[in-house]
């Protein structure tokens, strides 16, 4: 079986961001970039799909600017047998990035979809399931623990409620959750056997999907500011204020 | 033209976030229809004809609406889609897995976890992890919008008499199956509404510590909630979670104990009317959006909290 695994280069998850005072986006300029955290479990998962053998080959796809590609050698570093750059310099909505990739899921004829279950950029939570959508095959959204059977998958979902269990057809596109794995670090020599590793490149707009943005960004701007609160001294004062000055309790 | 929102329920009553979208979608258009799609479910449809904000109610039952499953949802949101600009659903771990299949199949633009509408194009969402909101025009005819339901007031319960009308199932792809639901009871209320929430972090060391934390909440007619960093470690299971990726609470009183306050955790909590943070590292995050900090070792304040609580005469439920 094949695995395609979706990564996408964000601001890094540690970095305090910044927004543009003119309102048109957040800083990005020397700001530390990193895989976005949820596709990090989904390569892990991957790769140990192929360890276990049931799996043969695993494919990393990014989309983005030049430097997107960095997280393509980070998968082929930890596991990833080869990657797919498709070059993009402009952001594209989820709609636009699920197109694109059923255009490399059609040419490659993966098995599994594998992608992280929401960029902590933009927040949106919707590729995979779009993706699924678009494919008419079913999907596995916020997986927190996949058992790879031969012709299905059984996948444990984190939902609001607690904990909820499905069975998939392949093939399927599976999103992921920050627990369904602990993800590995890459070694130095792999990370130096990974360079060696093809990444096909092809560009966004020769691929013959619509990627039109329809939803405009008018403005971004600062949540408001929480006032700066104070210290008590102990216990007995914040049961005190709870009580007498914010009458919460 | 009107709104069609999808109703969230268990087949027996409408989940409480319902309400919230219910009045979401009213700040969009004031024809708000309701879709109530599930198994043996008529009394929800009667539950939400009785909102006095929905104008007509869409009711169809059939077993494969039962679990929910967005393969089988999706088709059935599509082809009642026709006569509606918008539609709408709550963006929690219901809407946001069925919602963009919607989407996909509409080729429309979702515009996720909405925090206010402006007008009928434009909405306000919080971006990375609500460091920053972003005020966004949809250029779609058809726009499917995700609501995050505590920005928004629930919708009155009683009062109204819309119109039930039934439709018919769809046929479903069965490429997918439920097998089990493993939900977590509490006596507690509900996370999400609750008027005030106790969450723990990894401060608290161990499972059987959230006893200490899990007290004060029963004292207190209190949720518990929890980091993602006391969720790994296994203290407390999943449906606790507060912050980017888990759940976002806005309760008049938010007490973070032994939390040090992650972006991603403060990204779910930090519109909290009043918040209290109790840690022992003076320089945690978490004083810094805290109304009222504690520099303490919770393994002893916990206790006193409790014993000082006790010493009240009344406590607000």
């Amino acid at each position: 079986m094949k695995i395609l695994v979706a990564v996408k280069r964000v601001i890094d998850y540690n970095v305090q961001i910044r927004v543009k005072e003119d309102g048109s986006g957040v800083h990005t300029d020397n700001v530390k970039m990193s895989t976005n955290p949820p596709d990090d479990n989904a390569v892990e998962e991957s790769v140990k799909l192929k360890e276990s053998g049931k799996v043969k080959e695993v494919v990393a796809v990014t989309i983005g600017e030049e430097k997107a590609q960095e997280t393509v050698r980070k998968a082929l570093a930890v596991g990833a047998d080869r990657g797919i750059h498709v070059k993009a310099d402009s952001y594209i909505e989820p709609l636009g990035i699920a197109k694109i990739l059923k255009k490399v899921v059609e040419k490659e004829k993966p098995d599994m979809v594998f992608l992280g279950k929401q960029a902590i950029d933009d927040d949106c939570n919707q590729t995979g399931q779009m993706l699924a959508a678009m494919l008419n095959w079913p999907q596995a959204t916020f997986s927190s623990k996949v058992s790879l059977k031969d012709k299905s998958m059984e996948i444990v979902r984190e939902i609001d409620e607690g904990l909820e269990t499905i069975e998939v057809n392949l093939p399927a596109v599976v999103t992921c959750d920050l627990r369904l794995n602990e993800p590995r670090y890459a070694s130095l020599p792999n990370i130096m056997k990974a360079k060696k590793k093809p990444i096909e490149q092809m560009a966004a707009k020769d691929l013959g999907v619509d990627i039109a943005n329809r939803v405009q960004q008018l403005k971004v701007e600062e949540p408001p500011k929480r006032k700066a609160g104070i210290k008590v001294a102990n216990v007995a004062e914040l049961v005190s204020k709870l009580k007498n000055e914010a009458k919460v309790i | 033209m009107s709104v069609l929102l999808i109703a969230e329920h268990d087949n027996k009553n409408l989940k409480p976030f319902t309400f919230n979208a219910i009045s979401a979608a009213s700040k969009i258009d004031a024809e708000v229809h309701v879709l109530v799609a599930g198994s043996g479910c008529e009394s929800v449809a009667k539950e939400v004809a009785t909102i006095p904000l929905v104008k007509k109610v869409l009711h169809c039952d059939s077993s494969n609406y039962q679990n929910y499953l967005p393969e089988n949802l999706a088709p059935l949101v599509v082809k009642n889609a026709d006569k509606y600009d918008h539609i709408v659903a709550s963006a929690n771990t219901f809407g946001k897995n069925f919602m963009p299949r919607v989407a996909a199949a509409l080729d429309t633009s979702q515009v996720s976890d909405v925090i206010k509408v402006n007008s009928t194009d434009t909405f306000v969402r919080p971006i990375y992890a609500g460091n920053a909101f972003a005020t966004v025009k949809s250029n779609d005819k058809k726009r499917c919008i995700t609501i995050r339901p505590t920005s928004f007031e629930p919708a009155p319960k009683t009062g109204g008499s819309a119109q039930v009308e039934k439709v018919d199932a769809v046929d479903v792809p069965n490429f997918s199956k439920f097998v089990k639901r493993e939900e977590t009871k509490s006596e507690r209320p509900e996370l999400g509404t609750a008027r005030i929430v106790v969450s723990g972090g990894r401060g608290l060391e161990s499972g059987e510590n959230f006893k200490l934390i899990t007290d004060i909440a029963d004292k207190l007619n209190a949720a518990v909630g929890a980091s993602r960093a006391a969720v790994d470690a296994g203290y407390i299971s999943n449906d606790h979670q507060v912050g980017q990726t888990g759940k976002v609470v806005v309760p008049d009183l938010y007490i973070a104990v032994g939390i040090s306050g992650a972006i991603q955790h403060l990204a779910g909590m930090k519109e909290s009317k009043i918040i209290v943070a109790i840690n022992k590292d003076g320089e945690a995050p978490i004083f810094s959006i805290a109304d009222y900090g504690l520099e303490a070792d919770l393994f002893k304040a916990l206790p006193e909290f409790l014993s000082e609580l006790n010493k009240l005469n009344t406590i607000q439920k």
